[in-house]
Order: C-alpha cells, then sequence, then structure tokens
C-alpha cells in the first residue's frame, strides 16, 4: 500500500487541485482551492483507494495575528526607514479546515482552504456529509464565513440578534458590551 | 416550639406573633428550584440526594416547577443567552422567593471573563446568599441553606412590605 500522501496526490494532482502539501507529526494536510472544493470533496469520498467517509470536524481559523506579523512595520520615530519588501500578496485572512477520517482504513486527513476577507463565501459540504451542518453553523457564527447551499446557515451559540463574529481576532475578549439589552433592557 | 410560643394547657389554642407564625412556616419548607446549568449543578444534585439530604432542612421536594417553588438555586455558569430565560424563570416564581447564588460563576463569572458570560447573576436578579467555590462541596449548600433559613427568621413578612411589593403588576 502506498504513503497516503502518494494516493492524495495521486488522486488531486493531476486535475490541479493541491495548492499545497505539508506533514506535521504524522497528520497530512493538504490546501485545495476554494472554488474547487467540492470536485475534492467528492474525490476523497468516492475514490476507492481513500474514502474519507466520515467527517470529524469543520473550523474556521482567524490567521489575522499572523497576518499583521507580516505586514511591513509602520516606520518608528527614529531613522529605521527600510521597509522589508514582501515576497508576495498577503496571504488570505481566514482558512477552513475540514478533517476527513476514513472508518475503512482508519486514515485522518486535513483538507484546508483559504478564505479572503471579502469573499467569505465557501460551499457547503453538507450535500456530501449531514455532519457538516452544525459544525458550518459553528464556524459561521464565530467567524461569520457563508456557507453557500447550507440548509440552515444561522447562529448556533451566540443568540440571533448578536451583531459580531466574537472568535475573530480583533474582537476584544470581553466583548463589546452587546449584552446590554439582554441584561438591562425590557 | 420555641420561646415565642406558648400554648395553654387544654385551652386548644396558643399565644404568638403573626409575622414569627409566618416565619416559622416559612423557613421548614425552602423548596428549591434547581437550576443547574454546570458542574455546580452536580454538586447540588449530590446535596439532595441520601448523603447529604438537603431535605433535613426543609428542602424537602425539589420544585421544578418556578411556580411552587421558594428558593431558586443557580448553580453554574449563566451565558447572556441565557440570561431572559433566568429572568423569566424569576419572575414566575411566587413570592416570597429567595435566590442562592451557587459557585463562582453564578457570583461574578468565574474564571470565564469573556464576551459570552454573565457576570454574576446579581446583575439582573436579586440574591440573597452566595456561596463561593469552583464547585463548592455540598456542605457548603447546606451552609447556605441554614443562613437562607436564618434570614428568613429575621424578616418582617407584615411590618416590610418588601414581597408585596413585587407583586404589583404581576
Amino acid at each position: 500500500m502506498e504513503d497516503l500522501r502518494e494516493r492524495v496526490e495521486k488522486c488531486l494532482g493531476p486535475k490541479g487541485l493541491v495548492v499545497a502539501m505539508t506533514e506535521c507529526r504524522g497528520d497530512l494536510s493538504v490546501e485545495v482551492p476554494k472554488a474547487r472544493l467540492l470536485d475534492v470533496m467528492h474525490l476523497l469520498k468516492d475514490t476507492p483507494d481513500l474514502e474519507f467517509d466520515f467527517l470529524s470536524d469543520v473550523f474556521g481559523v482567524d490567521n489575522l495575528a499572523f497576518y499583521e506579523k507580516q505586514k511591513p512595520k509602520k516606520k518608528p520615530e527614529g531613522e529605521e526607514t527600510e521597509v522589508k519588501k514582501e515576497k508576495g500578496p498577503p496571504p488570505p485572512r481566514f482558512e477552513v479546515i475540514y478533517l476527513l477520517l476514513s472508518l475503512k482504513r482508519t486514515e485522518r486527513l486535513q483538507v484546508k482552504v483559504r478564505v479572503a476577507e471579502d469573499d467569505m463565501e465557501v460551499d457547503s459540504v453538507t450535500s456530501i456529509w449531514k455532519a457538516a451542518t452544525w459544525p458550518e453553523r459553528e464556524a459561521f457564527d464565530m467567524f461569520g464565513l457563508r456557507f453557500k447551499g447550507h440548509p440552515n446557515l444561522k447562529r448556533l451559540l451566540m443568540w440571533d440578534e448578536f451583531p459580531a463574529y466574537p472568535l475573530r481576532k480583533d474582537y476584544p475578549l470581553e466583548g463589546r458590551g452587546e449584552e446590554r439589552h439582554l441584561v438591562y433592557g425590557e | 416550639m420555641g420561646e415565642d410560643i406558648q400554648a395553654y394547657n387544654g385551652g386548644g389554642w396558643i399565644a404568638t406573633k403573626l409575622e414569627w407564625l409566618i416565619n416559622w412556616g416559612r423557613k421548614r419548607s425552602p423548596w428549591p428550584l434547581p437550576y443547574g446549568t454546570a458542574c455546580c449543578g452536580i454538586e447540588m444534585m449530590c446535596a439532595l440526594a441520601s448523603g447529604y439530604d438537603m431535605a433535613r432542612f426543609g428542602a424537602e421536594r425539589p420544585s421544578f416547577s418556578p411556580r411552587q417553588a421558594d428558593v431558586l438555586i443557580e448553580a453554574g455558569t449563566i451565558t447572556l443567552k441565557m440570561v431572559p430565560i433566568l429572568k423569566r424563570i424569576y419572575e414566575q416564581m411566587a413570592a416570597p422567593k429567595w435566590v442562592i447564588a451557587m459557585g463562582a460563576c453564578a457570583c461574578s463569572g468565574g474564571v470565564f471573563r469573556t464576551y459570552s458570560t454573565l457576570q454574576g447573576i446579581d446583575r439582573v436578579i436579586p440574591v440573597d446568599v452566595y456561596i463561593p467555590g469552583c464547585p463548592p462541596r455540598p456542605e457548603a449548600l447546606l451552609q447556605a441553606l441554614g443562613m437562607l433559613i436564618k434570614k428568613i427568621e429575621k424578616s418582617h413578612p407584615i411590618l416590610h412590605k418588601r414581597y408585596s411589593d413585587f407583586l404589583v403588576g404581576y
């Protein structure tokens, strides 16, 4: 049996569906283009060599701190006028990560999609795995990611009128007092 | 029989103070409304069960309907989404009513100083007894109930019409 990395490469590579592939302590992670997410997921589920038939989790990541670290710093007051040149455009701010599990082969795979701040729409995988409904709602609730094709995309944890997305890194830990009307109002 | 009540031999009647009699009745049956929202709820169940047996102090029947409860035992974290429900349940309780805030979360929000947690239930409803601890042991809940009973003993249900004020508008 080939290595999982080779099998995934063989399945997705020829179709140009792999952006990057990394391995960390035995866990394979593959980044795929956002527009082709559903194709990738169908392939991963239905290819006989892979058979990722179980979706463990879906969650969002906000890379704001990382993103800001990469930005050239504003000039400090002194003479350090030298600004580091960027290698390329900054990476998109958000990520959506899908944790897949193959129950037949007991193998795991991370699928990663990068989402830019100005285009928060991602295809919903609820048509492939029903298990995605709640985690996608949670990611919508916490990060404001919009999952296209989700049957019931509304807040899961916060109340419906809550005006912010609390797990974004620029949201203060103690909130902005959104609860005032709930606590003190009538 | 306490010192405030006197029975006259064979007469079939007693002499006492009305307030004392009312308090005597109230303090012997503080039926709790268990409102367990987190791990404190487990300790509360333990205090209600046979090992600690809160029924010894008159908390005979955990009342799962707020209409028949006297003491709201708020055991656990209250998220902001839960606040309207907590308020409604408190308002549904018939006066006289008391509240025990059990555990660090109910008293002050505890370790959850975040956007989603109420920083102490006394921001929305009046609290009579606070129990510190994370979670407090069942003995602490029994002590709190004892303190509440002492508080009821000292109250003046007729002189200070505290509870009749609540009845206006409900």
